[in-house]
């Protein structure tokens, strides 16, 4: 039988999804449902002095209006990742905000209505009696002093102080060293714009006092969990969370937020199902956003392009109250990250985490990594214009070597892991070629003697997938306190019909696809023959959900580990129905024989269907081949590759213009060629938005000035050009699969190669940084200030 | 206050009484149940409640419904005729959506610029789709899955 792992199998997934069937959250109708509209506040830091809600009350279809004072049998929001540090300033929304607004956005008040038009009627005759109080929305200024403090238990509004590495031994390598550069970098903040916005819909038993809840959700058990144990304060048996079709996560579909325990809560209240579903303005306000650091860089080098040390100093904005791992983000999924592809002797980092009055921030795709990419990756850059050196060349000078693996980064900055395995120069080498290195630096030069700008941008990086070790993850002070592992369980029915829950959760990645090829390859049944279950937490094994790139790496491994343990269940009922020692037993293309005897073979359908029957088992044994695994990875994976943008810009406006794109990636084995290329496309030109178009902008009264997709430009299908692809394949020792991970691959590493490419065509002019986005108007503004 | 609406909808009349503030994809979805058509935005951006009115692609969130009185209106529910559209069955072998969601508008506004352009370059692509946005798959096998139905049709 022909291999099915690394075939490019069509998803299994689609035909609902080109035809209208899926059912998405809003799709949900339920019998007799009511409608939630919830009114945010329109100032950024206030004190509500009173809230009045008769008028709204009385209009013709409004079953009820709530405010705060309606729930505070319900706690806050747990923050469930206080890494750094975070001891007793830790603030979290409540269900509706009863005193006091540390963000626009935030909820105050709610309406049920019959339909969702007569409950947005009814906000607007809701009378809030307001205290504004004073606003600071940057980071850095917010630690100043003199600067508003917007919460009593959070001095200079720091949410945590966090460092790793060395500072005297970078202290030691700055002071011998022979080239210093140091540059400001803003990674600005961004929204993640799923094309669903989030939404809810729940019912209630009152006679058993049972909850089902409908989340737009990346990870239903955690939401189960965190609602029930941390909100409110009852068994998790209570509740049923289903996460319906979800319309793309790329983290905010993780967090629990609240908006989630209220609809819950009014299900109970008014005694019917409630259903909301976010607007996309709301859903700019109050849903997380992502990265929005400032940074200070400084590298110490010498003058052949080696460097000796990297000194990170970061304020990290986390928003008006803390979402669910909001300080984990830019601690160990950042910090620990900024040896990236390189061999750097010494690296200090230091973060604060920091209040302010905007929109809270935890993970957006790659979390913490493309951060900490775009400072290692502008680093090289900056260290190659210094020198003197080709970009390539200084990489090439300071990659860990392949036989360095594993490998662990200087100064203990990974807290224990080691990256497992690498060869980044081929990967470069691949790209430079694909990429027509050479002759662009020439055409480059021709170019600019004409006046035109061209430049070549590359990004070298590496990420951290497959999380996590418990070990890990799981470090006092630094971690959830818990593992991340991953369930699965597999059951062979009758029919021999393959069914398997995973406690991942699919919102566009196919694993109803890739999960099934592996169960395919390894039973040796047709991809057809497997169903693949999640986002019910009725029945299945309580799972962590889909991000940080680990449902291959992770989920699919348990996955894995169960379908050992039925073939070896299969192999001992086929040793006992064929009367022979199990040793003897070969399981090959879906067939157990004898050895030497293929011709009396049973198929898996059979014993299947024996081990159903349960009639002739062997003593001892338990009908059926069912098993359930759980596991618990014993390091992460390390993702490499090299991506090489090729720009012009337009020296009359500061356009950028990309003219080719090329990646070359190594995500470990492939399950499936077509999902995983699917995957890094999609993440390119995410990253891509961060470097030219996106940015969310927080005027100084803390109002959304990119309140809308009309101010929030998310690339269009004309940004980027076909991307030129390949792959080199450096298989993990981690897991038995040799898989990676390729969720945020390209959103790591686009962003660095896009600004890098841009700097390459005004280096020449003098310019040696530009922060994101590089809008034309920017552009043209360093083109002006050199 | 409501008014008498006529709308055929995938070769269906309904009629019904609704409020002339009433949107034409709260009618499609509302009161018909036709919930393929998706809501991505408020602003009319991102395309993905793309259906087709008197044979025109347009943004059912931009229309109301007693504007449709008397139209006929196809969604993604009509487009496939017992077997998939080429669009669809293009969409599903390029992997050209992961999520789905912008998937229903995408497909119909492509099929609006595939009856306009029968044979499209990439660029007539990119930007003939500029109207619907993605945020998974990044557009490449979106493109493709175009050219290969474009390709299909024609034949």
């Amino acid at each position: 039988m022909a291999k099915v792992i690394g075939q490019a199998i069509k998803r299994k997934e689609d035909p609902r999804l080109i035809t209208g069937e899926a059912k998405y959250l809003d799709d949900i109708q339920l019998p007799n449902m009511a409608h939630v509209a919830i009114l945010r506040s329109p100032y950024a830091h206030a004190r509500i002095k009173g809230i009045d809600t008769s008028k709204a009350a009385a209009l013709p279809g409004v079953i009820g209006v709530f405010t705060g004072k309606d729930f505070m049998d319900l706690n806050p929001m747990p923050c469930a990742w206080q890494a750094g540090g975070v001891k007793n300033n830790v603030n979290t929304p409540r269900v509706l905000e009863p005193e006091k607004v540390t963000f626009t956005g935030a909820g105050v008040a709610c309406v049920v209505a019959e339909s969702r038009y007569i409950a947005e009627d009814a906000l607007a005759l809701i009378e809030v009696d307001w205290e504004p109080l004073p606003v600071v929305v940057d980071a850095k200024k917010a630690t100043e002093p003199g600067a508003p403090q917007i919460h009593e238990n959070a001095p200079n509004n720091i949410v945590m102080e966090w460092e790793c590495g060395d500072a005297a031994a970078v202290e030691k390598a700055f002071a011998e060293a022979e080239v210093v550069i140091k540059q400001p970098l803003v990674n600005q903040r961004l929204i993640p714009t799923p094309m669903e916005t989030r939404g809810c819909a729940a019912m209630y038993l009152p006679y058993t006092d049972e909850y089902t809840v409908w989340i737009t959700s990346q990870a239903p058990h955690v939401h189960r969990l965190l609602m029930t144990a941390f909100v409110f304060g009852i068994p998790e048996t209570k509740m049923r969370v289903i996460s319906p079709q979800v319309g793309g996560g790329f983290g905010a579909k993780i967090f629990l937020y609240p908006e989630y325990p209220l609809v819950a809560a009014l299900a109970k209240k008014i005694g019917r199902p409630v259903k909301w579903q976010e607007t996309r303005a709301e859903n700019y306000r109050a849903t997380t956003h992502g990265r929005d650091h400032i940074t200070e860089l400084e590298v110490a080098a010498r003058k052949d392009g080696t460097v000796t040390a990297l000194r990170v100093h970061t304020y990290a904005n986390l928003g008006g109250t803390l979402s669910t791992i909001a300080p984990g983000i830019p601690t160990t999924l950042y910090g620990r990250l900024l040896s990236g592809a390189y061999h750097i002797p010494h690296i200090y980092c230091k973060v604060w985490g920091v209040y302010t009055n905007t929109g809270m921030v935890d993970a957006y795709r790659g979390a913490g990594r493309p951060e900490a990419t775009y400072v290692a990756e502008r680093a090289m850059d900056l260290v190659a214009q210094a020198t003197g050196l080709d970009p390539a060349e200084v990489r090439r000078r300071n990659f860990i070597r392949p036989e360095e693996f594993p490998y662990a980064p200087a100064d203990n900055i990974l807290a224990g892991l080691k990256y497992d395995s690498g060869n980044y120069e081929a990967a470069l080498n691949r790209a430079l070629e694909l990429a027509g290195y050479a002759d662009f630096r020439k055409q480059q030069a021709e170019a600019r003697k004409q006046g035109r700008l061209l430049g070549v941008g590359l990004s070298s990086y590496i990420e951290i997938c497959g999380v996590a070790p418990s070990a890990w993850i799981g470090l006092p002070g630094q971690g959830w306190g818990a593992g991340l592992w991953e369930s699965a369980n597999v059951r062979v029915h009758l029919t021999g019909k393959v069914v398997v829950t995973t406690g991942s959760q699919n919102h566009g990645q196919g694993h109803e696809t890739t999960v099934a090829q592996v169960v395919a390859e390894e039973l040796g049944v047709s991809v057809d023959d497997v169903i693949v279950q999640h986002s019910d937490t009725l029945g299945t094994p309580f799972g962590y959900g889909t991000y940080g790139s680990r449902s291959a790496a992770v989920g699919t491994i348990a996955v894995y580990n169960s379908l050992q343990r039925i073939k070896e269940k299969a192999r001992k009922l086929a040793a006992h129905l064929l009367e022979a020692a199990e040793e003897d037993i070969v399981y090959e293309d879906g067939k157990l024989f004898v050895k030497g005897s293929p011709d009396k073979a049973k198929t898996i359908q059979e014993i299947a269907a024996a081990a159903a029957i349960g009639y002739s088992l062997p003593k001892g044994m338990e009908p059926f081949l069912d098993d359930t695994a759980y596991y618990d990875p014993p390091n992460c994976t390390f993702p490499f590759g090299t991506h090489v943008c090729m720009v012009e810009v337009d020296g009359e406006t500061g356009e950028v213009k990309i003219l080719k794109y090329v990646a070359v990636d190594d995500v470990g084995n492939v399950i499936n060629p077509m999902i995983v290329d699917g995957q890094i496309h999609g993440g390119i030109v995410q990253g891509v938005g961060q470097a030219l178009t996106e940015g969310a902008v927080y005027d100084e009264n803390g109002q959304l000035l990119t309140g809308t997709l009309t101010e929030y430009a998310i690339p269009k299908a004309d940004l980027v050009p076909t991307i030129v692809q390949d792959r080199t394949v450096t298989p993990t020792p981690v897991n038995p699969l040799g898989i990676k991970g390729a969720g945020e691959a390209g959103t790591i590493a686009s962003t660095p190669a896009v600004v890098n490419a841009v700097v390459d065509a005004l280096s020449h002019l003098g310019v040696k940084h530009i922060d994101m986005p590089l809008t034309p108007q920017r552009v043209w503004a360093a083109m002006q200030r050199n | 206050m409501k008014r008498e609406v006529t709308i055929t909808v995938n070769g269906v009349a309904h009629t019904r009484a609704v409020e002339p503030r009433l949107l034409l994809v709260h009618f499609l979805r509302d009161e018909l149940g036709l919930t393929g058509t998706n809501v991505g935005c408020d602003s009319s951006q991102c395309g993905a409640c793309t259906v087709h009115l008197d044979g025109q692609a347009v943004k059912s969130c931009t229309v109301l419904a007693v504007q449709a009185d008397g139209s006929e209106v196809t969604t993604i529910e009509g487009l496939a005729n017992g077997a998939l559209h080429p669009l669809q069955q293009a969409f599903w072998e390029k992997h050209g959506l992961q999520c789905g969601f912008c998937t229903p508008g995408m497909i119909m506004a492509s099929a609006d610029l595939l009856k306009r352009i029968p044979n499209p370059t990439e660029e007539d692509i990119r930007h003939g789709l500029e109207g619907n946005l993605c945020r998974c798959t990044g557009y490449q096998n979106i493109v493709a899955a175009v050219q290969a139905a474009a390709e299909k049709l024609r034949n």
